[in-house]
């Protein structure tokens, strides 16, 4: 006789005595409280890029009311970003175990047949598909760019973002509809009951494991990616813990400028002939017209200091850096702006990179700690970190700090 | 009389709204998520789910089938949890960096960050050994004791 357990669709194929509606609950669970986290950190994310103020900051110009919530970003407290995306990348690479841990819990299910009962449940079976294929690409996604390996159809922000959207639209039916059946999963004694349902396998091979092993599992290699990431979000000396992750362990070579560089200079194209004393001039522009200042001329005007963090969103940041520089407001003033701060375009030198130009609103602008920054740490900017002069904003996205300025428009940029 | 055919019943009216909204939003985003590159975005969509449901699940468990199965034929079925831990945590760093740790990205990485890309592997190998060897040393412990208790 043929064996009957033979096929993924028959319940006895599945033999692992972890399974269970327990197991997958508490899974389900974390996943929910960590997922929402993700969703909300990354939605933070989209609008600390201000998307709303300039075409230039927005990834995801046909958003249509996927943009409903946007709101003006705040430049205090100044490591908010680097709180919001250190949570964001470090809790998505914490939370790989946990959900190849749920899949595996709940693969017996791919293959239930009949496929469909009734037509609310071939619904929920092709929401699903959404929801473990939106998934696996937002995390996929995620952890291929934080590592730069683009190999992803298109533009990795357009794809997150609205991969995003997808997937917790799912995620949210499918939390809706499996709540109760885990809250009761929990309630009940263990795994009482292996109905027809039920993930509990009718014929279990011997134990290896128990299940609190196979939780210990789980959330062991969750401590580890943890252990061996965090530290790139922390900086200072807690780097050196962040062995596997792409900002650390180490910092650049170079004294005061030896800290995290998003983009060298060789790699955004940038020579010693563009930014030579004799070549270099700084173009501002605002209401009464267009003025060009040497370097010799912008150290001139009055220095002002700010101690403030490069935060990547990428996850990695920096401790505070000590920069110096004319404040962004000082120079619009230059060009007519007195009163109130108006916004900026800020033009960088970079032939190409997708934040060569980049737009700050008017409370960037204001805010006193936001400078055109000449030195950092008591030196003269490297090249790397943007010489002869770069943008530097309080609880700005890194990329929004643009190096190798060559020109800042003032003006309304609504 | 015509035989009846089997009808799909329509199910619960509760879960029928739920899910109509939820793909509603969904569709939504979809059409946009779509807009560059159709097929690409899809092959990685449904990819995704196929690559983990029909590859790399079934891979992994025959994985520690075998394991289990080798030590059990050794007759060291005791020993699976102290082969099977380190090698599944080591399998999960790889995972998730890979790129960095199979050098894949290592010229764009040395170009954009001005960091040295030659650390990754070895890094991994190192957590790879301290693993196995912290499992080992445990192993051997348990060993000590049962055969003091015994």
């Amino acid at each position: 006789m043929r064996d009957p357990h033979r096929l993924p669709s028959s319940p006895g194929f599945w033999r692992s005595p972890v399974r269970g509606p327990r197991f997958t609950a508490v899974l389900g669970l974390v996943l929910l409280a960590g997922v929402s986290v993700l969703f909300v950190t990354g939605l933070v994310s989209y609008a600390a890029y201000n998307p709303n103020l300039s075409r230039v900051n927005d990834t995801t110009p046909d958003k249509g009311l996927l943009g409903f919530y946007l709101f003006a970003w705040p430049t205090r407290p100044v490591w908010l970003y680097r709180l919001t995306q250190g949570v964001h990348v470090t809790l998505g690479l914490t939370l790989v175990p946990v959900l190849l841990a749920k899949l595996w819990s709940v693969v017996p299910r791919l293959f239930t047949l009949p496929p469909a009962r009734s037509l609310a449940h071939a619904l929920e079976r092709l929401s699903l598909l959404l929801l473990v294929g939106g998934g696996l690409f937002e995390f996929t996604t995620g952890v291929l760019d934080i590592q730069l390996d683009y190999v992803f159809p298109g533009s990795f922000y357009p794809l997150h973002f609205y991969g995003a959207w997808v997937f917790f639209a799912a995620f949210l039916a499918h939390a809706a509809l499996k709540l109760p059946t885990a809250v009761r999963a929990l309630r009940e004694r263990p795994d009482a009951g292996g109905g027809a349902d039920s993930l509990v396998s009718p014929r279990p091979a011997p134990p290896t494991v128990s299940r609190r092993g196979a939780f210990g599992l789980v959330g062991g290699g969750s401590l580890l990616l943890f252990l061996t990431t965090a530290g790139q979000s922390l900086g200072g000396p807690l780097r050196r813990t962040a062995l596997l992750a792409p900002r650390g362990p180490a910092d650049p070579n170079g004294g005061p400028s030896g800290f995290q560089i998003n983009k060298t200079a060789a790699y955004a194209g940038i020579t010693p002939a563009d930014t030579h004393e004799d070549a270099w001039r700084l173009v501002v522009t605002g209401r009464t017209g267009t003025v060009r200042l040497s370097r010799a001329r912008l150290l001139q005007l009055p220095l002002h200091s700010a101690s403030l963090p490069i935060a990547c969103v990428e996850g990695w940041s920096t401790a505070d850096q000590w920069w110096r520089g004319v404040r962004l407001r000082d120079l619009a003033a230059l060009v007519g702006h007195d009163g109130a701060a108006p916004d900026v375009l800020v033009e960088s030198l970079q032939r190409h990179g997708a934040f060569r130009r980049a737009a700050l609103r008017a409370d960037q602008v204001a805010d006193p700690r936001s400078l055109l920054a000449l030195y950092v740490n008591g030196e003269e900017l490297s090249a790397d970190h943007g010489h002869p002069a770069r943008v530097i904003v309080p609880a700005a996205p890194g990329v929004l700090n643009t190096k190798w300025v060559a020109r800042l428009t003032f003006g309304d940029l609504r | 009389m015509r035989p009846r055919r089997p009808r799909l019943p329509l199910g619960s009216p509760r879960q029928l709204v739920l899910l109509g909204c939820s793909f509603a939003v969904a569709g939504y985003a979809g059409v946009r998520l779509l807009a560059s590159d159709p097929l690409g975005v899809l092959l990685w969509f449904v990819g995704a789910a196929l690559l983990h449901d029909l590859v790399l699940l079934p891979l992994y468990s025959a994985a520690d089938r075998s394991l289990v199965r080798g030590l059990g034929t050794a007759g060291r079925r005791a020993w699976t949890p102290y082969a099977r831990v380190p090698a599944a945590l080591s399998a999960l760093l790889l995972l998730v960096w890979f790129p960095l740790i199979g050098g894949r990205v290592a010229e764009r990485y040395r170009l954009v960050t001005g960091l040295s890309p030659d650390g990754f592997l070895a890094r991994w190998l190192l957590i790879t050994a301290v693993l196995f060897a912290g499992s080992a040393l445990s192993a051997a412990r348990r060993a000590r004791r049962a055969a003091r208790g015994g």
